[in-house]
């Protein structure tokens, strides 16, 4: 069991060794190399590129050099990543052959491995992380140590102020205190419905009970979005420490994490974490030796969308079927096991031990006039640099896209974000300027969501987009209330019809029927939203709708029934590329003949579209 | 699902026992036990529900229903290669139902489905998390990025050629 003081020393002697990390100027003789091991690169063999430069480096006998694995940098687009401290050296899209290179020229000769370095916007090419322009914009508050630790070693979270939050909560301050704090840093929920933070806290606190809870939902199951994946696979001690400090607050001690098992590497993480918080006796009981117990649990989900909402959740850690119950009662007066239950984001307690050893009033000097603080999106689809960004509260949409970004590829045209998921809506060009918070998403027609943020060129049809959502509500709909069950199943069969030809101009009527019907009488916030993807899209596309069910044409040529691919024979050069690429051989001509297509074999993968350098097909 | 002989039925029960040993006998672990066992046999034999019935003193249609609500939970075995397509919104985006088109047109299967010899299926899941080299599949464990119908069929070509 460690005290205050004797963490205080693991942090001033581990503090000094760990400069480098984040002084690119620090006084030695060290070098680190960080090999990013989030779930984006670890699908792109990271996990070799560490092993091959440790075994690099013992095979040549190199002294002071350490390999670190990490969490997510957040320019996932460029990975596998590597970056090399204290010089701050990025090193983009390595393959483990690379590693021996780094080594010898970057560690040995002291010589940049130019070929490696990540291209800017502008295509210059750039030494250091933070002169990336992806990095520039953005602050990093919940991210602060994704990147920057080594997530499985305990000691490296306490270098960076880890656990003094908790340590400072449990001597200087009562419950009111902490919650007051909380309540005027203007935190609000990150998870995405937006319910001031503190408040939820003191309901919880002023509930009757003897037993009461803390809950942490990382059931990120909005598709694209893995905002908190990355805060548990790069700073599990994060969400440890504000859970504590959560009990404390609240008067309950004991904590469950219910989380995708879909997430491997994430619950592996947190485990070691858990483990080392109890050997160091920061979990368990009488924490530095003050009254306070507190122990947390994982809980795995097996997904199920719906397990995201705060009801549903509990019935699944409770081992039934995950079907939301109806509020009231909240899970704040009744909750798990019928106890009082808080129960917050990932990301929400990512921002906690931050807002204690910085301050109320410095968390809300962040953002807007209701949206304070920062907010995560796990930027995504057709933009450049896709990947995980943070940045203050009232950031707009286009520096986002844009500038963070770096605009849409191959010189298409934007046509629309998505924000919220399933339960969001898309944004149009008209509100690219748009400041992101709460309210200004909510009036435009989307929601904030949990932060997935999804880019699309103008190749793509958006009322295939809002049969996507509806596929999605559709086979996650729990069952339980019949506006959600059947409702949406309606809509999806509407859309089907409008995407396959065979609707009419009555059909965008039924829509909006439909949508109006479910919004109000769906039981949970899942079910209420689940029509916002076809509300917005109708909002700002309403003439594609028109043209898919009178006309009955798809200009961006998604709907197959309702698109040709044809070889325009003017301007087709008869390379053949466009033939040896199609996978199904359906691209007749031969020699200098011009190509054509046979409509019948065509399966519009549109392959052929992009192998022609001639951009004769269409 | 096949009958299955009475000695491989004895064996899972046992198994499973053995899987149930360190949880508590409360209803509240079912999940957490069905999670293991989905894990171990790539998917909930019959055997396994009967046994966890006894343990949690759950009944069977309840398991049933937890097993059939939980997209993770199967109740028929996966192929020998479970080739999974994203379909997260960011794959889609990106053209992950082009990709699943060609699969299913190829294996000649349904989603969630195995094949007669067992030795391929198809299953979609919604974000593996490696939006970064959308649009993705994976084939049992290994993930592949960027990927095409083209690179979709070379990979299967290369799966089939193996099992000749």
């Amino acid at each position: 069991m460690k005290t205050i003081e004797e963490l205080n020393k693991i942090r001033a002697e581990k503090r000094i060794e760990l400069d480098l990390r984040k002084n690119t100027n620090a006084d030695t003789r060290e070098k680190h190399i960080l090999v990013c091991q989030g779930t984006g690169c670890t699908s792109s063999k990271s996990p070799q590129i560490l092993e091959n430069f440790k075994k690099i480096i013992e095979e040549k006998g190199i002294q002071n050099v350490r390999v670190i694995k990490t969490g997510c940098f957040g320019l996932c687009a460029k990975g596998p990543i590597v970056i090399i401290r204290p010089e701050d050296t990025f090193y983009a899209m390595v393959t483990p052959d690379d590693c021996e290179e780094i080594i010898q020229s970057h560690i040995v000769e002291g010589k940049v491995v130019e070929r490696l370095l990540c291209k800017d916007i502008d295509g210059t090419k750039v030494t250091k992380l933070d002169d990336l322009t992806f990095y520039k914009k953005q602050k990093r508050i919940a991210l602060k140590n994704c990147g920057v630790i080594n997530p499985e070693d305990i000691d490296e979270y306490i270098a960076f102020d880890g656990y003094r939050a908790l340590a400072r909560v449990l001597v200087e301050m009562n419950s009111d205190e902490v919650i007051e704090t909380i309540e005027k840093s203007g935190l609000r929920g990150r998870g995405g419905a937006g319910f001031p933070t503190g408040k939820k806290w003191r309901a919880t606190r002023d509930a009757k009970g003897d037993k009461k809870y803390v809950v942490c939902n990382a059931d990120e199951g909005d598709p694209g979005a893995f905002m908190d994946r990355s805060i548990l696979e790069g700073d599990p001690h994060a969400v440890l420490e504000a859970m504590e400090i959560a009990g404390y607050a609240v008067g309950a001690e004991k904590g469950y994490i219910y989380v995708r098992a879909e997430y491997p590497i994430a619950v592996h993480r947190l485990q070691i974490a858990i483990d080392q918080a109890r050997e160091y006796g920061i979990l368990g009981k009488n924490i530095f030796g003050t009254n306070f117990s507190f122990d947390i649990e994982i809980r795995l989900g097996a997904g199920a969308f719906v397990c995201g909402e705060e009801t549903a959740l509990l019935e699944s850690i409770e081992g039934r079927r995950g079907q939301p119950r109806v509020k009231p009662p909240y899970p704040a007066q009744s909750g798990l096991w019928g106890c009082p239950t808080l129960i917050n984001n990932v990301e929400t307690y990512a921002n906690i031990a931050q807002i204690i050893l910085k301050g109320a009033d410095w968390y809300s000097s962040i953002g807007t006039a209701t949206s304070k603080g920062t907010k995560v999106f796990a930027l995504g689809g057709n933009v450049n640099n896709v990947g995980l960004v943070e940045v203050p509260m009232g950031t707009t949409l286009r520096e986002i896209v844009f500038d963070i970004g770096g605009g849409i590829p191959n010189g298409r045209e934007f046509k629309a974000a998505q924000t919220g998921g399933p339960s969001g809506g898309c944004i149009p060009k008209e509100h690219l300027d748009t400041p992101i918070d709460y309210e200004s998403l909510k009036e435009i027609g989307s929601m904030m969501g949990s932060g997935g943020l999804i880019v699309m060129d103008d190749t793509k049809c958006m009322v295939c987009l809002a049969k996507f959502y509806l596929q999605f509500t559709v086979s996650e709909s729990c069952g339980k209330c019949t506006p959600c069950r059947i409702g949406t199943k309606r809509m999806l069969e509407i859309l089907e019809r409008l995407c396959s030809g065979e609707g009419e101009e009555y059909d965008i009527y039924r829509l909006e029927k439909l949508a109006a019907n479910i919004k109000k009488a769906s039981i949970c916030g899942l079910g209420q939203s689940a029509p916002n993807p076809v509300i917005s899209t109708m909002k700002y596309f309403r003439e594609e709708f028109r043209q898919h069910a009178i006309e009955k044409e798809c200009k961006a040529m998604e709907c197959k029934a309702l698109s040709r691919i044809e070889i325009d024979e003017d301007q087709c050069k008869a390379c053949g590329l466009c033939q040896r690429n199609c996978p199904v051989n359906a691209i007749e001509g031969e020699g200098r003949e011009k190509r054509h297509i046979n409509q019948d074999k065509c399966i519009k993968c549109m392959t052929c579209i992009r192998s022609c350098p001639f951009h004769a097909i269409g | 699902m096949s009958k299955m002989c009475e000695c491989v039925e004895k064996k899972i029960r046992e198994e499973v026992r053995e899987i149930m040993k360190p949880y508590k006998q409360e209803k509240d672990n079912l999940i957490q036990i069905l999670n293991e066992i989905q894990e171990k046999y790539g998917y909930i034999p019959k055997a396994a529900q009967m046994e966890v019935s006894e343990y949690l003193g759950v009944p069977m249609a309840e398991i049933y229903g937890v097993i059939t609500f939980y997209a993770r939970f199967t109740l028929e075995p996966k192929g020998k290669y479970n080739v999974s397509v994203c379909l997260g919104t960011a794959c889609f985006v990106k053209g992950s139902q082009a990709i699943l088109d060609r699969l299913k047109e190829r294996l000649k299967l349904e989603e969630g489905k195995t094949s007669e010899d067992g030795k391929f299926s198809i299953d979609t899941t919604r974000c593996v998390g490696a939006c970064g080299i959308a649009p993705v599949f994976t084939v049992n464990d290994e993930v592949y990025g960027h990927a095409t119908v083209k690179k979709l069929d070379e990979v299967l070509d290369e799966l089939e050629k193996n099992e000749k």
